[in-house]
Formats: C-alpha cells, sequence, structure tokens
C-alpha cells in the first residue's frame, strides 16, 4: 500500500514538474522556440538541427492527416458506436454506420492523441536542450552523429522500436478493443456491418454471474473450477513424477541413460497435433485400445473414455502426463547435478534413508530454484489450449451448460468456441477479462508466497 | 562374516537396479507406443484392409499406398506441407531477430521507461492470446492476408507480438559480464558492433534455441491458422489440415492417410530436434531457473 501511494504522490509531483517547465520554457525561450510550441520541430530547423527538425514536423503532418482524414468520423461516434442502420432501398444496401470500426479506430485514434500529445511534450524540451547547450557555448551534434546515435546510444530505440509497433497493433489494440467490447451487446444478432451493436454497461457482467435459466452463473462456476483442478493437476502431478523420472534416470549404475532420455524427448520434438490426435483416437469408443480389451474378451461393451465426464477428466489429466514429463525431466536432469554431493554424503553418515533425503535434501531444493517456473507452468496450463482441444473439444457436451460448454472445457477454449462458433463475441470478451483475472491473481499471490523471492540467497 | 554382509548388500542392490530397468522400460513402452502405433497404422492401405480404426496394430499387408496418395496431388496435401516449412522458416529468421533486438536492448541499455515497459508486457502476457483473434483477423483481412493471404500472414501474426518473448534469452544475455562491454566501449565499438560482433556470438546456444522453438511453434498452430485461412482449403498448413481428415465425418477412410501425414511431419521437426537437442535442454533449464 505504501509503496503505492508513494508511486502515486511521485507521479503528481512528477506531471507538476512537467507542466512547470512547458512553462519556463516557453517563457525564457527565443522566438524559434515559441514557433516550435505551434509548428512542431521549427526550432531544430532552424538552429540546423535537419533529421530531428523534419521528423517532428513529419509527425505533426501525419497527426492531423490522420485525424482530418480519417480519424475524426470514428471519433466523434464512439459515444453511441453509430446510430444509422444500414437499410435496403429498391434492392440496393444502403451502408449505416459500421459500430465495428466505429469502435477498432475510435479507441486508435484516442491513443494516436495520447502519443501525439507524448510527442508535443518531447518537441518542447528538445527545444529547451538545443537552448540550453546553445547559451552554454556548445555546439550541437551533427545531423550525421544524431543517425548514427541510433546505432550507439540511442540502439535500444532502434531495436525497440519495431517489436514494440508489432505488439501495439497485433496485441494492445485488440485487446483493448476486446475489453470494450465486454461492455456492448456485439453478438450474433448485432453482427456488423450490417447491423450495430452499442454500449450496454456491465449487462454482460451480471449476466455471467446471474443464476437464472439463462445465465451464465452455473456454467461459469462449473468451468473455472474445472480449469482450477485441472491446472494444480496437470502442474503437480508432471512436476513431482517428472522429477522422479529424472533421478531414477539419474542413479547411480543405471546404464544407457541417454537412450532413456532420448526415448522420452521425443514426445517434446513430435508436433503435439499429431500425438495428441492419435492418442484420442486410440480411447475411441471404436479405437485399438477398446478394440483390443473386446477382442481379449475383458469388456463387453467400449469404455466411454470420452463420452463420460469423469473418465474424460482423468484421462486428460493421466495423458498430459505423458505429454508433460518429457519437458520437467530434461530441467530436473539439469539441477539435480547442482545439488552438493556433500549434502547427500553426510545425510547417508547420519543414516538418512533414501526417501528422507528426498524429502529434506531434493526437493526442498528442486522448490526453491524451480518456484518461478512451477507458477509459470500453471499459469500456462490455465491457459492450455492444445491439450483439450485436440483431445475432447471440451466434450462431452452437456445440456446442463449453457454457452455451448462442454464438461472438459478450460475458461480459454470456452471462449474460442464461443468466438468461432457462436460468435457470442461480448460474453467472450467477459470470458476473456476473467480468465486475465484469475491468471492475474493466481500469479501475485503465489509470487509474493516464493521462497526464491522472499529470500534471494537461501540456498547460496 | 564380513564378506557374505557385502555380497547381501550387492544381491539387494542388483534387485534393486533390476526394479529400475524394470520401471524404466514400462515408461519407454508407454512412451513410444503411440509413435509405434502411428507409423504402423500409416502402412495399412485403404484398398485392401478396412482403413478406419481397427483392433489390431501391425498391419496384416504392409503398403505405401496412403504415403502415394498423399503425394498424388489429390488433396492439398503438398501445399499446406510447403506453407508450413515457409511459415516456420520466416517465422524462425524474424522471431529470432526480435528476441534478440529487444533481449539485448532490456538486457543491457537503460533507458527511460524500462522498466514500466516490462512490467506492461508481463501483465500483457495475461491475456489469453486468442483474446486478440477477432481484431486481428480484420486487420488481416484489410491488407488482404487472410484465406488466400494466409502464409504471409500468418508469418505477420507469430512475428507481430514475438517482442514479448524475450524472458529466457534475456536471462542468457545478463549473465554475460557487463565488464566486456565497458572494454569493448572503451575501445570505441558503438553499441550496434557490440551487440552484433561481441554479444551474438557469444550466445550461439541461445539463438539456436530460439530460432528452434520458433520453428517449432507453427508445426502445431491450430488455432490461428484456422482462423485466418478459414475456408481456403490451399493455404491450410499441416495442422489444420491434418486435423480436419481427423475430425471430419469420414475420417474412418482418412485415419490411415493422416497417420501418414503425421509421420510426414514429425520426421524432419524431429531429426532437427535431435540434432540440436542439446541446445534446447539449456536453454529450457536456464529459462526454468530464472522463470
Amino acid at each position: 500500500m505504501a509503496k503505492a501511494k508513494s508511486s502515486g504522490m511521485s507521479f503528481g509531483a512528477a506531471l507538476g514538474k512537467n507542466f512547470k517547465e512547458i512553462g519556463t520554457t516557453f517563457k525564457d525561450g527565443d522566438w524559434k522556440t515559441r514557433l516550435s510550441y505551434v509548428v512542431f520541430g521549427f526550432g531544430p530547423l532552424m538552429r540546423g538541427q535537419i533529421v530531428k527538425g523534419i521528423t517532428y514536423l513529419a509527425l505533426e503532418f501525419l497527426f492531423f492527416l490522420y485525424m482530418i482524414g480519417f480519424g475524426w468520423k470514428y471519433l466523434s461516434k464512439l459515444n453511441t458506436l453509430g446510430t444509422v442502420e444500414t437499410t435496403r432501398v429498391h434492392r440496393h444496401t444502403v451502408y449505416g454506420d459500421n459500430s465495428f470500426l466505429i469502435l477498432l479506430f475510435g479507441i486508435l485514434s484516442i491513443v494516436i492523441i495520447a502519443a501525439f500529445i507524448f510527442i508535443w511534450r518531447m518537441n518542447v524540451q528538445e527545444n529547451m536542450v538545443e537552448e540550453a547547450a546553445l547559451k552554454n557555448g556548445r555546439k550541437l551534434p551533427s545531423n550525421k552523429k544524431v543517425l548514427g546515435s541510433l546505432l550507439d546510444h540511442n540502439f535500444d530505440k532502434t531495436l525497440l522500436a519495431i517489436p514494440v509497433l508489432g505488439i501495439f497493433i497485433f496485441t494492445v489494440l485488440p485487446i483493448i478493443f476486446m475489453i470494450c467490447v465486454a461492455f456492448t451487446n456485439y453478438d450474433s444478432t448485432h453482427q456488423s456491418p450490417t447491423h450495430l451493436f452499442t454500449w450496454v454497461g456491465f449487462k454482460n457482467f451480471a449476466n455471467l454471474f446471474s443464476f437464472g435459466t439463462t445465465g451464465f452463473g452455473p456454467t461459469f462456476l462449473k468451468v473455472l473450477g474445472w480449469t482450477l483442478v485441472w491446472a494444480f493437476f496437470a502442474t503437480f502431478l508432471d512436476y513431482f513424477i517428472g522429477l522422479m523420472v529424472a533421478m531414477l534416470i539419474n542413479k547411480k549404475g543405471i546404464k544407457f541413460k541417454k537412450l532413456w532420455r532420448t526415448i522420452l524427448v521425443i514426445t517434446i520434438a513430435v508436433p503435439q497435433f499429431v500425438s495428441l490426435l492419435y492418442v484420442s483416437k486410440m480411447f475411441d469408443a471404436d479405437g485399438i485400445v477398446n478394440g483390443f480389451l473386446m477382442n481379449a474378451g475383458i469388456i463387453k461393451s467400449a469404455i466411454p473414455f470420452w463420452t463420460d465426464p469423469t473418465l474424460a477428466k482423468v484421462m486428460i489429466i493421466l495423458i498430459n502426463i505423458w505429454i508433460g514429463i518429457p519437458y520437467m525431466m530434461l530441467i530436473a536432469t539439469g539441477l539435480l547435478m547442482n545439488i552438493p554431493e556433500d549434502l547427500y554424503e553426510s545425510a547417508k553418515m547420519d543414516g538418512a534413508t533414501a526417501p528422507q533425503m528426498f524429502w529434506y535434501i531434493t526437493l526442498p531444493y528442486m522448490l526453491f530454484v524451480t518456484g518461478p517456473f512451477l507458477l509459470t507452468q500453471f499459469t500456462g496450463n490455465l491457459n492450455n489450449f492444445n491439450v483439450i482441444y485436440l483431445l475432447t473439444q471440451g466434450g462431452p457436451q452437456s445440456m446442463s451448460l449453457t454457452g455451448n460448454a462442454g464438461s472438459t472445457d478450460l475458461l480459454v477454449t470456452w471462449l474460442y468456441k464461443m468466438t468461432v462458433n457462436d460468435t457470442n463475441y461480448k460474453m467472450a470478451a467477459v470470458i476473456g477479462i476473467m480468465v486475465f483475472i484469475v491468471t492475474a491473481v493466481v500469479s501475485l499471490v503465489v509470487y509474493n508466497m516464493l521462497p526464491s523471492v522472499k529470500d534471494e540467497e537461501g540456498f547460496q | 562374516m564380513d564378506n557374505k554382509k557385502y555380497a547381501s548388500m550387492k544381491g539387494k542392490r542388483r534387485v534393486n537396479l533390476f526394479f529400475c530397468y524394470l520401471v524404466l522400460i514400462l515408461i519407454s513402452i508407454i512412451w513410444l507406443y503411440p509413435f509405434f502405433g502411428i507409423v504402423m497404422q500409416s502402412f495399412r492401405s485403404y484398398s485392401s484392409e478396412y482403413g478406419g480404426m481397427v483392433s489390431y496394430l501391425i498391419p496384416k499387408h504392409f503398403s505405401l499406398d496412403n504415403y502415394k496418395f498423399l503425394l498424388s496431388g489429390k488433396t492439398n496435401y503438398v501445399s499446406w506441407y510447403v506453407n508450413t516449412v515457409i511459415i516456420a522458416l520466416f517465422t524462425a529468421f524474424f522471431q529470432t531477430l526480435i528476441v534478440l533486438g529487444v533481449s539485448y536492448a532490456l538486457s543491457r541499455m537503460r533507458f527511460k521507461g524500462r522498466k514500466l515497459l516490462m512490467r506492461f508486457w508481463l501483465v500483457l502476457g495475461m491475456f489469453p492470446g486468442f483474446l486478440t483473434m477477432i481484431c486481428m483477423y480484420f486487420l488481416l483481412k484489410q491488407f488482404g492476408l487472410t484465406q488466400a493471404g494466409a502464409v504471409p500472414g500468418l508469418i505477420l501474426v507469430y512475428c507481430a507480438s514475438s517482442g514479448m518473448q524475450y524472458y529466457v534469452c534475456k536471462g542468457y544475455f545478463d549473465t554475460i559480464p557487463k565488464a566486456l562491454d565497458e572494454a569493448a566501449r572503451i575501445d570505441g565499438a558503438t553499441r550496434f558492433q557490440i551487440f552484433y560482433q561481441m554479444i551474438i556470438p557469444l550466445s550461439k546456444p541461445i539463438v539456436i534455441y530460439t530460432a528452434l522453438t520458433a520453428f517449432m511453434a507453427p508445426w502445431c498452430d491450430y488455432i490461428f491458422a484456422s482462423y485466418v485461412a478459414f475456408g481456403n482449403d490451399k493455404s491450410y498448413n499441416v495442422a489444420v489440415g491434418l486435423t480436419r481428415w481427423v475430425w471430419t465425418n469420414d475420417y474412418q477412410g482418412y485415419f490411415t492417410r493422416f497417420c501418414a501425414g503425421g509421420v510426414l511431419v514429425a520426421i524432419p521437426v524431429v531429426i532437427l530436434f535431435m540434432c540440436l537437442q542439446k541446445y534446447y535442454v539449456e536453454g529450457v533449464t536456464g529459462g526454468a531457473v530464472k522463470g
């Protein structure tokens, strides 16, 4: 709490300092600087800083070009997401407002305005720095040097420009868009461009927690519960069994260590869709496992591996062990060798048994070292789409669940189905936000509990 | 007396080891069985035997019909395969460039907003990836990068957000002593020269690890690939194409063909992985410890 407060205060102070600096730069600046407040980069241009000046000027020009020609018409409708319905007049379709475009480009325009203000601030600062340098009799860097600095002390900007832009366009913008969609009625009956959708406030969230006949409440709780149970088992079963297997292979006296490891590692190398689809077919009603058992006379009718909800859940967790252990084994193998041998030696002298040594030496060490890894594994499993979707596609379907959820659906596979099959975007967006909240809460709580975070020196 | 005790201990140890080997052999059988199954089924011909699911493992007549079928051009399997290889190669190249660049900037350089950027990306990573799907599809469509243009579209999707996967690589860069950088800077090297001529050659394992994981990911991607290429059979990748074979109603006929297709997909990936396994282990272990 105290930390948040102080950072909030320092933010306020920084803002105040900024405004003061903008003011004094204007008051004390010459006419070139003052004109730069309106015409970006004017000062640098007049002082011979052609590269910087032209960049600022071009950015300002592009901003107005975008806002006047494109951005404004969407931004101005953002509060209603469009009012003109698409209609048909004499067999011709007359397109009205497109809510999707209004929302998307409205958001984009807001972000661009924020960026514009930031650039303006940089432009003011640039003028201030240049003037101060000239006043003190220093020379400004040559244009060649300015460009050259992009490969030297400004190399970070060169390196980060494309990744940051890519992440903005393909991750940040879509995520803001979907967060906004959670507050609209965008679904299969409100598809753009032929239909409008509009803001509905917290109605979708109310729907998620409503326990009426059409409410998502019971289904959501069920899916959330299974998601957590799955993530728990998938993470910890894999972890412990993987550790055991690694220790088994590392054991003194075992030969062909490399061979055993290689056999397990093939599972990582083969693309999951090949192996998982095959395994899922193996356990089908007419698959090889049932076929073999029936031929042998052990069972009379096929075991419903995928159609019985409980059995399907168990199967998924078991098959995930098959997927997860090789990975864990690889990690554990390297780490086990790092445990100081003398710890075991002295434990043996004191008469410790093998299980005791595992419980008091190996396990604490491994948990300490791999704490963050366990956390990322857990959050990864919360969102483990491939295993669930390739094995059962969330099935078996159940009439008692709303929103086409199946018994083995995780929140993410449910979200995927809602997006692709039902085009129920508003609820998909709500579920997406829930996934984020669950992941964030788990990460925050567990991260602060990790021994390696609390006590960095612990095992060193 | 002593000798006897020693002998019994040795015997105990032998029994112990015997059980260990037993467990290991059992594990090996469980782990290899599905792969053995896929390979065997791929040799079961549709024409001479039933092409769907059967209750025996080893086919009665070995035949290469399924493989011939895949390469005959009756389906788009070859173009799926080519698509996937192209996507994987380009993704591996660009993603490695981006990840190395981001890692270097975050590990070696100190600039305003560095911590903020890292925290922001961390939070961003907590949103489920395909929440972005609808919007991304629309954006790609504007540039004609869906359906027929799905291959460049997918490369763009995979690479665009790859900057966020810098953790393992940055962790590795952090272990390279900074004194090396400083010495080079005193000698007049620019940041770019340090990055290109010093850090990258020193980080060969992690460069290979990054490229390998980037290369392997597109082979398994069903979600984005099926959404972006929606309805255009020619621009599917192998994951989408083969998954549809299994899931369509006549998968009975296509099951053995799926197996053959899977084998052809798995062979190059497995060989590549086995050759570079050392680097993969190094990257995975390093990443796990640093979190």
